[in-house]
């Protein structure tokens, strides 16, 4: 078998990305680019499910197709695809590069794919530029002051995020000698206590690792380009951005920190502690930040570093293990982290293209604008008000049980405290989100309303539906999806 | 395969809403139908298990009519109902004034198919939280409850309802998330979501060593808002204030009982010890509650607003009847809260007949009703009278068990003197109804109100037969006593009283 044989999904989406460009250039129909990149992302889909039961280390141990990956990168690419759905109406908001802009999300996602699969600092690095840079000029679309103004902030404090990362990458090679996750794995567990002390280089390089990639996922306090960029980049785009850019900066902290860091016990201990206080910062900043705001792609900018935060939980759980248990606390904490990145992607897809089609119809996105939508139309504010429900945490959404995993492990790794400070974090949280669903049902349709002859075309709608189903069946029976996380928490090597 | 009695029970509201919501276009008087059939079919249903529900003294503690499947593996969760004799009559109780609240609903004329929608998803989570034998489960029914309730009061309430609403959402998941830390210690120090294994076994499946007391208390405040217990109530004046009328009789009915019942089913039961040793507290709370609430109630002068305050008085027999922690103070409070559900449920449906003919709610204004409605006048009497209980009247048989229960409790120390100053509530209970009574309906007549119209037919149709049932309850109080006391048997052999 040749070497390259592992990476074909990724090989495939590029080729189907470069593919989208130059059919760009022939075709007058931009629509068919579209159906084009929905059957490259089904075409890798199919590839990548294909490696699920295999496990396969190639190009020098850079990437690996395992479980784990395989997971993330179907994930990753459910995402663009219901995100490519749903983008038919909104792209003829651009004059140009229609083509560009599908090309752009599949390299993004071919860059995320890779960012779950890699288990070695460098290739690890480049799969990162990959998405960051396509993801870069996807938020400048728009050509407007703001669009460009937000891409250019992400942009500069991007660069700065991936330096500091890079210098906290150098400075672990500098103290272990390695670049590959196992390696490194094993000369830390070769030191002794003393000798991992004497490496402050290595301390130091993971504290700025978890810098880095705390860009990445939004959590307090590199969270500064979220409001801005939110706002300005094209809705799709923010929404690509607070769900896969999200996701895959996870998986990327569940490699490297499982992999990497996790034993000896007490180092595990320190970055989950750091990791606990991420997440109360993060949850409380972003939710009180989150109540002023009034417009709507501000506001769920400020809910995702909340989002982040409970997230960041599970990741304190998976770090603090009590010494008297087994390593399947840890386990379960992960396997809550993948089961919530699951469900918050579809909630937080629906919630954009919701709010996608409801600004066409408006042509704003201030939360007062949005009033009386639930007679103007009804079934969309109707799935708005369901996703929002689920971000709050209300059963029976998906939101709730994806909490009430991560809540389960972490008071089991006896993160009681921190349970309690993120449950008193979803209720701050329902002020604000209930706040828009109040403005949709209770508020009077402003009485010159726009026209409404501005109907969702089917493939939104499509893209919506399936996320409402998958929300509520994510939240009534979350058995089947909750058993897949478990194991593939099980199959993620140390 | 066989019938599944609860699981109809549950869905049936449900699946009415959904058909509601999906009814388009449909006239206003087909969706009150349609509500009243999936109304009065669980009520149906409800009514013939408590007449097959099995009464001898074997089934003390024992679950009857139980459902148990696998629902999520992976948590251990399962999908289990049943009832005991704790449930059942709060579960007949919810089927009823769920059944009443369409007929009292039956002049609302604003978005009607939306308002039926989401008083029978609320019926759905009530009843989900009586039968749940699964904490998740239950959990689940907990919090789904808030929506329709915040949607209700949101869109068809009165006065600064979108407040009431919201305040009400923020301390109902203020409580929830106390609760759910609660509920993940529990499970967590078990390894079990069953309430069934965790009251049965007790401590004893406590694995580490986690403090019960703290999960005690994260339970406790969690019922404790929603009882609500002083000082956790500030929330039901407002919601009820605002509310429509069907929404403060599920409210008042049924939906603050879910407050007491969780009390007794997981706090009491799982950690009798807890419970004892801070019994003393608890009743001093229950304490300043039943006199506070009935001194505050004596200065209201909204209709609605009395009726609210004098719950909390009313709530705090609950609550000193539990922590009385005696077999008969604990049947005494099981039954205060099945009374107080049909009583106040009366007095509010009252209350939104008197605002809604007469366009008037402050007593103050009101007065001389007597001679112009004299059905209505009858009726709120009645009710009246009951709240305060006069004997015959399920106000007094509930009443009268708490205190004896409470008094000859030999769990808490102290408790004959705390009894006497509870008793002295019921003075205060005495004067406020007395007052609001005198105030709306007696005293000279006011030429304004000589075209008001009295009760129609409906209105007395479901009056009457709740009077029915406050009577029957009051003279043969045994018909629920019988039921509730197996139920709370086990309770008693825990706390060793």
């Amino acid at each position: 078998m040749p070497d390259w044989f592992g990476a074909l999904p990724e090989i495939t989406l590029l080729v189907f990305a470069v593919a989208v460009i130059l059919l760009d250039l022939f075709i007058a129909r931009k629509g068919i680019l579209a159906v084009v990149s929905v059957i490259g992302l089904l075409v890798c889909g199919l590839f990548s499910w294909s490696f699920w039961y295999v496990r396969l280390s190639f190009f020098n141990d850079m990437l690996v197709s395992d479980s784990f990956s395989v997971f993330f990168k179907l994930l990753f690419l459910g995402i663009s695809l219901l995100l490519i759905l749903a983008s038919t109406d909104y792209v003829s908001k651009f004059k140009r590069f229609q083509g560009e802009y599908y090309a752009l999300i599949l390299l993004a996602t071919v860059g995320m794919m890779l960012m779950a699969a890699a288990t070695d600092l460098i290739s690890l690095y480049i799969s990162l530029e990959l998405a960051s840079i396509s993801l870069y000029v996807l938020v400048s679309f728009l050509k407007d002051k703001k669009s460009t103004e937000a891409s250019l902030k992400y942009l500069l404090l991007g660069a700065i995020a991936s330096a500091v990362l890079l210098y906290g990458m150098a400075l672990v090679f500098g103290a272990t000698g390695e670049t590959g996750l196992g390696a490194i794995a094993q000369t830390i567990q070769s030191l002794s206590l003393e000798g991992v002390m004497d490496h402050p280089a290595l301390m130091v390089g993971i504290v700025l690792m978890i810098a880095g990639f705390g860009f990445k996922i939004a959590a307090v306090p590199f969270q500064m380009w979220v409001p801005d960029v939110y706002e300005g980049a094209p809705t799709t785009i923010t929404a690509f951005l607070s769900v896969a850019s999200k996701a895959a900066g996870f998986a990327i902290i569940l490699r490297i920190f499982y992999s990497a860091f996790y034993v000896p016990v007490w180092l595990g201990h320190n970055w989950g502690i750091i990791y606990a206080a991420l997440a109360v910062i993060g949850m409380t900043a972003g939710n009180i930040a989150a109540i002023p705001q009034t417009n709507i792609k501000r506001m769920l900018g400020y809910s995702s570093i909340a989002q982040a935060g409970y997230l960041l939980v599970g990741l304190a759980a998976v770090g603090v293990f009590p010494a008297f248990s087994s390593f399947d606390y840890g386990l379960l904490a992960q396997s809550g982290i993948l089961f919530f990145l699951a469900s918050y992607a579809l909630t937080n897809l629906g919630a954009f293209i919701a709010i996608i089609a409801i600004s066409r119809k408006i042509d704003s996105d201030e939360i007062t604008d949005y009033a009386g939508m639930g007679r103007r139309s009804p079934w969309l504010a109707l799935a708005l008000t369901l996703c929002l429900i689920s971000l709050i945490g209300i059963p029976p959404a998906a939101g709730f049980m994806a909490k009430f995993f991560i809540f389960s492990a972490a008071v089991k790794t006896g993160l009681l405290w921190l349970v309690v400070i993120a449950a008193f974090n979803s209720v701050i949280s329902a002020y604000y989100y209930l706040r828009v669903v109040k403005v949709m049902w209770f508020s009077e349709p402003p009485a010159a309303a726009p026209s409404e002859n501005i109907s969702p075309s089917f493939t939104p709608v499509l893209a919506l539906s399936l996320c409402c189903l998958g929300v509520l069946l994510l939240g009534i029976i979350p058995g089947l999806l909750m058993r897949i996380a478990e194991l593939v928490s099980h199959l993620l090597p140390l | 395969m066989e019938f599944n009695a609860l699981s109809t029970i549950l869905f049936l509201p449900a699946a009415g809403a959904i058909v509601i919501a999906l009814m388009k276009g449909a006239s206003d008087s087909l969706v009150k139908r349609v509500a009243a059939v999936f109304t009065v079919v669980p009520f149906m249903l409800s009514l013939y298990l408590f007449i097959a529900f099995d009464r001898s003294s074997s089934m003390a503690g024992v679950f009857q009519f139980e459902e148990n499947y696998l629902w999520i593996a992976p948590l251990g969760a399962r999908y289990h109902l049943g009832v005991d004799g704790l449930s059942m009559p709060l579960l007949l109780l919810t089927a009823f004034l769920g059944f009443l609240a369409v007929l009292i609903s039956w002049k609302v004329h604003e978005r009607p198919r939306e308002f039926f929608a989401w008083l029978l998803l609320l019926e759905t989570s009530i009843i989900g939280v009586f039968i749940s034998l699964d904490l998740l489960l239950f959990f689940i029914m907990w919090e789904i409850e808030v929506i329709p309730m915040y949607f209700l009061i949101s869109i068809w309430g009165s006065g600064r309802r979108e407040y009431s609403a919201i305040k009400y959402v923020i301390y109902t998941l203020f409580g929830s998330a106390l609760m759910l830390a609660g509920i993940l210690s529990l499970y967590f120090t078990t390894n079990s979501l069953n309430m069934v294994d965790i009251a049965n076994q007790g401590l004893g499946m406590m694995q580490t060593a986690m403090a019960p007391t703290i999960i005690f208390f994260a339970l406790f405040i969690g019922f404790a808002v929603k009882l609500p217990m002083f000082p956790f109530h500030t929330w039901l004046p407002d919601a009820h204030t605002d509310a429509p009328t069907a929404v403060s009789v599920m409210l008042a009915g049924v939906l603050i009982k879910m407050g007491g019942y969780g009390m007794m089913r997981l706090c009491v039961s799982m950690f009798p010890d807890v419970a004892v040793q801070y019994a003393q507290p608890l009743i001093i709370l229950a304490l300043v509650g039943i006199v506070y609430g009935a001194a505050v109630t004596l200065m209201q002068k909204d209709i609605k607003r009395l009726i609210a305050y004098s719950s909390i008085s009313h709530m705090g027999y609950v609550l000193l009847g539990i922590f009385a922690l005696g077999n008969l103070s604990l049947n005494g409070a099981a039954l205060q809260m099945f009374s107080h559900g049909i009583v106040t449920g009366l007095l509010f449906a009252m209350a939104g007949l008197v605002i809604h003919n007469i366009e008037v709610r402050d007593l103050t204004k009101l007065g001389g009703l007597a001679r112009q409605v004299p059905v209505m006048t009858a009726i709120f009497s009645i009710a009246g009278l009951a709240s305060l209980g006069l004997p015959t009247t399920s106000g007094f048989a509930a009443e009268f068990l708490v205190f004896l229960g409470s008094y000859t409790s030999g769990v808490v120390p102290n408790i004959q003197i705390y009894t006497v100053i509870a008793i002295a509530g019921v003075v205060l209970t005495a004067g406020y109804i007395l007052w609001m009574l005198q105030q709306a309906f007696f005293g000279p007549v006011k030429e304004e109100f000589s075209h008001v119209k009295d009760a129609d037919g409906l209105e007395k149709f479901y009056t009457f037969i709740l009077i029915a049932v406050i009577m029957l309850v009051g003279i043969y109080p045994a018909i629920l006593t019988d039921v509730f006391k197996l139920g709370i048997a086990p309770i008693v052999k825990l706390i060793g009283g």
